[in-house]
C-alpha cells in the first residue's frame, strides 16, 4: 500500500508501507524528511507529529489515548487533523492516505 | 574544519552524523563502527524486537540516507587507537583516518559480575542484535528464565518472557528493583507488577555462579548465601561498563566514562564525547553519565551546534528514561540523585506518580500509562516546590499556569 507525504515546502513523496507497520516507519525507513521518530515508536518523544489530510481524517481516525498529552508538547502547532504518526497503522482502508509533515518536529 | 571521524556507529553517533549535515556542515563525515550493519535502535531489542523478530524495522535510516547525506559509514571496522598527536584515528587494518574532530561515541557494553560459569552454553546476554537474535531463537525452547539483575533490560526481558509462558526467576543483588533509577515507591509498584505476572523476584540475593548439568550447559545459579536458582536460560543484566578505554590510552582523562566539559568537549579540543561513554557535568555540578537514547541523541545535537554553528552554551537537556514492562511504560523526567523529599500522588486504579524534589525544586518524576504527566514534568524540572504545591502537584496545570 502507497502513502504520500507532503512537506511543509509543498513536496511530495510517495512510498510504499506494509501492513501494520507504522506511517512513522514508513517514513523513516524510506528516508522521509520531517519525520524524526526519536524514541521508535514508544509515544515518548512528539517527533513523528502530523497532519492528516481532510479527505483522510475519517478513515484514519482520531487521536488515541495519551496522545493528544504528547502533541501539547509538539514543536509545530496542534491541529484538529494533528496526530502522531507512530499511532497510525496501515491497513486496506489507509491505501493511498495522504500525510502532511509539519514544519519542524523539535 | 574539513573532516569529522565518529567513532561509534549506535544511535548516538548516528544522531551526530545527521545533525552535522543539519547543522549545515560541508565536509568530510566519516563514521567508523564494530558492530556489523548500520545503525539501528537499541531500546527495542528487549520489548518489540522479541515479539516480532523484525530487525529490518530497527534501522534509524535507510542506506539511502548515508548516501545523499554523503555520511561514509564503515562497519565491522575495529579502532585500535587514537593518535592524538596527528590528528588520526587508527583501525585495526592499520589504516589511519586523519580527522580535525574526532567525536567519541563508543557506548558501553555489559559488565557481568566475575562469577564462574558465565561461559556455559545456554548463558546469555542483552545488548545488540546478535545477542537478540540469540534470544529469540531460544525463547521457545526455554522453560524457564533466570534473570540476573532487576534493572530495565533484565525486568523488560523478564515480562516479555512471561508473556511468552516461559517461567521467569528474577535475581536482583540490592534489596529493591531498579535501585539505580528508581524510588523505593515506584520500585515497590513495579515488584508487585512483576510477581503478578508470575515472575519470581529474589531481592537481596547476589549471585555467586552459573551452575551447569552433565551436558555443560547452563542449568541455573547459585546465590551467595548457597540458594540454587534452576533455569535452562541464564540471562546476565546486570549493568554496563563504558567503552572508554581508546580514549583512556590516547591519554584522555576517564573516571566512569570519558570526561568531558559542559560543551562536551574532551580536555583536547579536537576531541568531543557523547552518550552511554561520556561523563558530563550533570545538574548537581557532579560528573553524571546517563544510559539513555535521550543523552546520546541531545549530546550529539549540542556538539554540532557547537561544531558548526560556534555555539558555546552549556549543555543542560533535561533527562528522560523509559522502560516498558509488560502493560507498565515507566516514565522518568530529571535525576533522582540527592533528592530529599518525595511526594507520592495516588493515581486511581493506576501505578503511582512520585515527585522527587532536592533543596525544594522539583529534580525528578517517575510515571506509569501517565504520558500527559510525563510530559509536563520534562518542562517543569527545576520548578520551585512551593509554585507546584499552589497546584496541589498537578503538573499540567502548573504547567499551563506558568506559559
Amino acid at each position: 500500500m502507497k502513502i504520500t507525504f507532503i512537506a511543509a515546502d509543498g513536496s511530495e513523496t510517495l512510498v510504499d508501507a506494509a501492513e501494520g507497520e507504522s506511517v512513522m516507519q514508513a517514513a523513516v525507513q524510506n528516508d522521509v524528511d520531517g519525520i524524526i521518530g526519536e524514541c521508535g515508536g514508544s509515544m515518548m518523544c512528539a517527533t513523528c507529529h502530523c497532519y492528516v489530510d481532510d479527505g483522510w481524517t475519517e478513515a484514519v481516525g482520531g487521536q488515541q489515548d495519551g496522545e493528544s498529552d504528547l502533541l501539547d508538547c509538539a514543536a509545530s502547532e496542534v491541529r484538529p487533523s494533528s496526530r502522531l504518526s507512530c499511532q497510525i497503522r496501515m491497513r486496506a482502508e489507509l491505501d493511498g492516505v495522504v500525510i502532511h509533515l509539519p514544519e519542524s518536529q523539535l | 574544519m574539513q573532516r569529522i571521524v565518529i567513532i561509534g556507529t549506535g544511535q548516538g553517533g548516528q544522531q551526530m552524523a545527521a545533525s552535522l549535515r543539519q547543522e549545515g556542515f560541508q565536509g568530510e563525515i566519516l563514521m567508523l563502527g564494530e558492530e556489523p550493519g548500520l545503525p539501528y535502535q537499541r531500546p527495542p531489542l528487549s520489548k518489540a524486537y522479541m515479539a516480532n523478530g523484525n530487525a529490518a524495522a530497527l534501522l534509524l535510516k535507510p542506506a539511502s540516507f548515508y548516501e545523499r547525506s554523503a555520511i561514509v559509514l564503515r562497519d565491522g571496522v575495529r579502532v585500535a587507537a587514537i593518535d592524538r598527536a596527528a590528528r588520526e584515528v587508527v583501525t585495526g587494518d592499520g589504516a589511519r583516518h586523519p580527522y580535525d574532530h574526532l567525536v567519541i561515541a563508543t557506548g558501553a557494553r555489559n559488565a557481568p559480575p566475575p562469577i564462574p560459569g558465565l561461559d556455559a552454553p545456554g548463558v546469555v546476554e542483552l545488548r545488540n542484535l546478535a545477542d537478540a537474535e540469540r534470544i529469540r531463537r531460544r525463547l521457545a525452547a526455554t522453560r524457564h528464565a533466570v534473570v540476573v539483575g532487576g534493572g530495565f533490560i533484565g525486568l523488560e526481558f523478564a515480562a516479555m518472557a512471561r508473556a511468552a509462558g516461559v517461567a521467569v526467576t528474577v535475581v536482583e543483588a540490592a534489596p529493591r528493583l531498579m535501585s539505580r533509577a528508581l524510588s523505593p515507591e515506584m520500585a515497590d509498584w513495579f515488584l508487585t507488577l512483576h510477581r503478578e505476572m508470575g515472575s519470581q523476584v529474589l531481592l537481596d540475593a547476589p549471585v555467586a555462579g552459573v551452575l551447569a548439568g552433565a551436558d555443560g550447559r547452563a542449568s541455573g545459579v547459585v546465590l551467595a548465601d548457597g540458594r540454587e536458582v534452576s533455569g535452562d536460560l541464564v540471562l546476565m543484566a546486570t549493568g554496563v561498563r563504558p567503552n572508554s578505554e581508546l580514549a583512556e590510552a590516547a591519554g584522555l582523562a576517564c573516571a566512569n566514562g570519558i570526561l568531558v566539559d559542559a560543551t562536551l568537549a574532551t580536555a583536547d579540543p579536537a576531541i568531543s564525547a557523547l552518550g552511554d561513554v561520556a561523563t558530563f557535568p550533570g545538574p548537581l555540578g557532579r560528573p553524571v553519565r546517563l544510559e539513555s537514547v535521550q543523552a546520546a541523541v541531545d549530546h550529539a545535537r549540542h556538539i554540532a551546534r557547537r561544531l558548526v554553528g560556534g555555539a558555546s552554551a552549556p549543555y543542560a537537556a533535561v533527562p528522560w528514561f523509559w522502560s516498558d514492562q509488560g502493560k507498565a511504560k515507566l516514565q522518568i523526567a530529571g535525576l533522582l540523585t540527592g533528592a530529599d523529599r518525595t511526594v507520592v500522588l495516588p493515581q486511581p486504579e493506576a501505578a503511582p506518580v512520585v515527585l522527587l524534589f532536592r533543596d525544594s525544586r522539583l529534580a525528578a518524576v517517575e510515571t506509569v500509562n501517565a504520558a500527559g504527566i510525563h510530559m509536563a514534568a520534562r518542562r517543569m524540572i527545576g520548578c520551585p516546590l512551593a509554585q507546584l504545591e499552589a497546584h496541589g502537584f498537578d503538573l499540567r496545570a502548573a504547567m499551563k499556569a506558568a506559559a
